[in-house]
Order: structure tokens, then sequence, then C-alpha cells
């Protein structure tokens, strides 16, 4: 026997997928940005403006603290607090601008060269101190705006404007230096696996400490020429994709499987006394005397 | 028997914005997409399934689907 006809329930209307919209966080006259086709920063970008919406925080609260590079030219297209600032200082001015203000989030977006090189000593500082605030390395191996000299995170061999040869120098790994600094949240992603990306950034802005996440991009103008990439896909898949293993992978795989790969995902979280916080009991015990 | 019904999408490309790089066109699992010159175009919509690879690929704000 058949069931009746009102017990038949339609099919639940499935929800309509919509796109995530960005334009509240762009500073939508800025666009185009000045970034070469096939760049991962436009990828990383996006990562950080929906991390941004996940955390609930209004664009007041955060302020985005740059230096001088390809990627710290981000705080110009997005409507936050934002400071540009000298090359390699961004981690000065944002210790600076979080003292004054400890309600705001700081964000600092920063280099490979600029965070590793020219203010390599403000980084493992502000490692060492543990302020409340976030660093996200793009890490592209390569000075793309001044074209393409090597900076400290170029592979051994690769070719740079000043390696025409490849490069003789051991790379700095950079969450191992954040690590031993002192960072108490230390990640790394990449602009392929953008939802991993976007989860570790999510976490990086809501642990309380310093939180450095090295994310690994293409350059395909100057990097990807100089070492053959025919294409930014190519670079993609070859660095990215490959070049990386998630650390939930890293126990079902060999040791000769793990040669030269960099490992993705929470690489280290750990709880330590944050300087703020410090500073403001130092302070109310001063002024108690 | 309920058949699933066929979902329809539309892909807005912002040619302001798009700098021609075929991230989307490499990374589509249908091959919806193909370059037209220096410029990203629909080639096939219908087999667009809406995973949204080559809005979340885009370095350029260029791409976005959208569901009908």
């Amino acid at each position: 026997m058949s069931r009746p006809a009102e017990e038949i329930k339609p099919l639940a209307k499935k929800k309509k997928k919509a796109p995530f919209n960005y334009s509240p966080y762009v500073r939508g006259g800025k666009l185009p940005h000045i970034w070469c086709p096939g760049c991962g920063h436009g990828i990383v970008l996006k990562c950080l403006l929906r991390a941004i919406h996940t955390t609930g925080l209004l664009r007041d609260d955060i302020a985005m603290v740059s230096g001088i590079g390809c990627s710290s030219r981000t705080p110009g297209y997005v409507d936050f607090n934002t400071l540009h600032t000298l090359h390699g200082r961004a981690l000065a001015y944002a210790t600076g601008l979080k003292l004054a203000k400890p309600r705001l989030n700081v964000i600092v977006t920063t280099g490979d060269g600029d965070a590793l090189a020219i203010g390599g000593n403000h980084f493992i500082h502000a490692c060492r101190r543990n302020m409340d605030m976030t660093i996200l390395v793009y890490n592209n191996a390569v000075y793309g705006m001044t074209s393409g000299q090597a900076s400290p995170t170029t592979p051994p061999g690769k070719i740079s404007t000043t390696s025409r040869n490849g490069s003789i120098e051991p790379p700095f790994d950079t969450c191992s230096l954040a690590r031993a600094a002192g960072a108490t949240f230390v990640a790394r992603g990449t602009a392929y696996h953008f939802q991993e990306l976007e989860k570790v950034i999510y976490e990086a802005i809501m642990h309380k400490g310093t939180s450095v996440v090295d994310i690994i991009d293409a350059c395909p103008t100057y990097y990807g020429r100089f070492n053959k990439y025919k294409s930014p896909t190519e670079m993609m898949e070859k660095i990215e994709k490959e070049g990386t293993v998630s650390v939930k992978q890293v126990d079902k795989l060999s040791p000769e499987e793990l040669e030269g790969k960099l490992l993705r995902g929470i690489l280290h979280k750990s709880d330590r006394p944050e300087y703020c916080a410090e500073y403001q009991k130092l302070m109310t015990k001063v002024q108690a005397k | 028997m309920a058949v699933a019904e066929k979902r329809i999408f539309r892909i807005e490309i912002d040619e302001r914005l798009c700098k021609g790089c075929s991230l989307c066109v490499d990374f589509c699992p249908t091959n919806v997409l193909t370059m037209d010159g220096n410029m990203v175009a629909v080639k096939e919509l219908d087999a667009c399934n809406g995973c949204q690879l080559c809005d979340n690929r885009c370095p350029d704000f260029a791409i976005q689907v959208f569901e009908e």
C-alpha cells in the first residue's frame, strides 16, 4: 500500500551557494592591485579577509601594519586601521602601536626579506617579548619589488638576480627561527591550500601572544622566470603542493619522502605571559607604591 | 523518484580586475573556463558545479560564482 500523499515531504531546498562578499573589507577604488599576474599575495589577502570575517572582529578593532615590499602593499587595499612604515621596521611600529592602544588587534603583513633580513632583529625580539600580535610572513623566496634578488629564504641552488649560478647560502626556516626566538604560536600555510591557510590565520589572530604564520607563495615574475617554471599554476603545484606536507600526515611518511619538504599546519603552540598584560601588572604595582 | 534539481550557476568576471594569469582556467575541475586573449572567458557554463575553486584561487578579486 502506498503512503498517503501528505506524508511525503518535499525535498528540502538546498541553501544556494553564494561567494564571499569582500567589498566591506576592501577599499574598492584601490583595485586592481599592483601585484603581478599569478602572484600568490592576492590569494593570501583573500584568505586573510575571510579569516577576519570569521573572527567577527569589527573593522575598527583591527590595525594592519606593514613595512616595504610587495607583501607590504596589503594594508593599502584593506579598509581597517592601516600603517605603511619603513623597510623592516613594521614590527617596531606595531610594538609601539600595541603598547599605546592594547585594545587593537594588530596584524603585521611582511615579506621574507622585510621580516628576516632587514627586520631580522625586530622579528626575533618581537617573538621574544610575546606581545599579542599576528605576524604574517609572505614567503616567496625572493625580493620581488626590487627585481628578484636572493632573500634569506631562497632555497640552495635556486637562481635569482644576485645568485646567477644558484644560491649557495643555506636558507632560514622561518618557523624554526620564530619558535627558537620564543613565539607562542607558529604555523605555516601556502596559497595553494587556501582552506588550511584561512583556518591557520584565524587561529593565529585568536591566539593570545605573538603568532607567526609563514605563508609560502609564488613570485612568477622573478623567481618563476629565473628558475624555469612555465606558469603560475606550475609554480603553485611544484612549490606549494608538492613541496609541503601537512603535519597530520608526517607520521605516515618515511624519512625519504619527507626530505626537502616543508611542514604546513600549526607547528607550535604554547602559553607564556603576554607582554601588554605583564606591563599593565607592573604599572599597577609601581603606581600603588 | 525524486530527481535532484539541476543547479544553475552564473559566473561573473570583472574585466577591469582580471590580469589573465590563467590560474582559474588551470584549476577548474570541469573545464568551464578558457582564455580569450589576455582575459578569462566562460566556455561551457553547463559544466559548472559551483565548487568556487576559481574564486578562491583568483589573486585579483576578478571572478565569482553565484547560484541562481
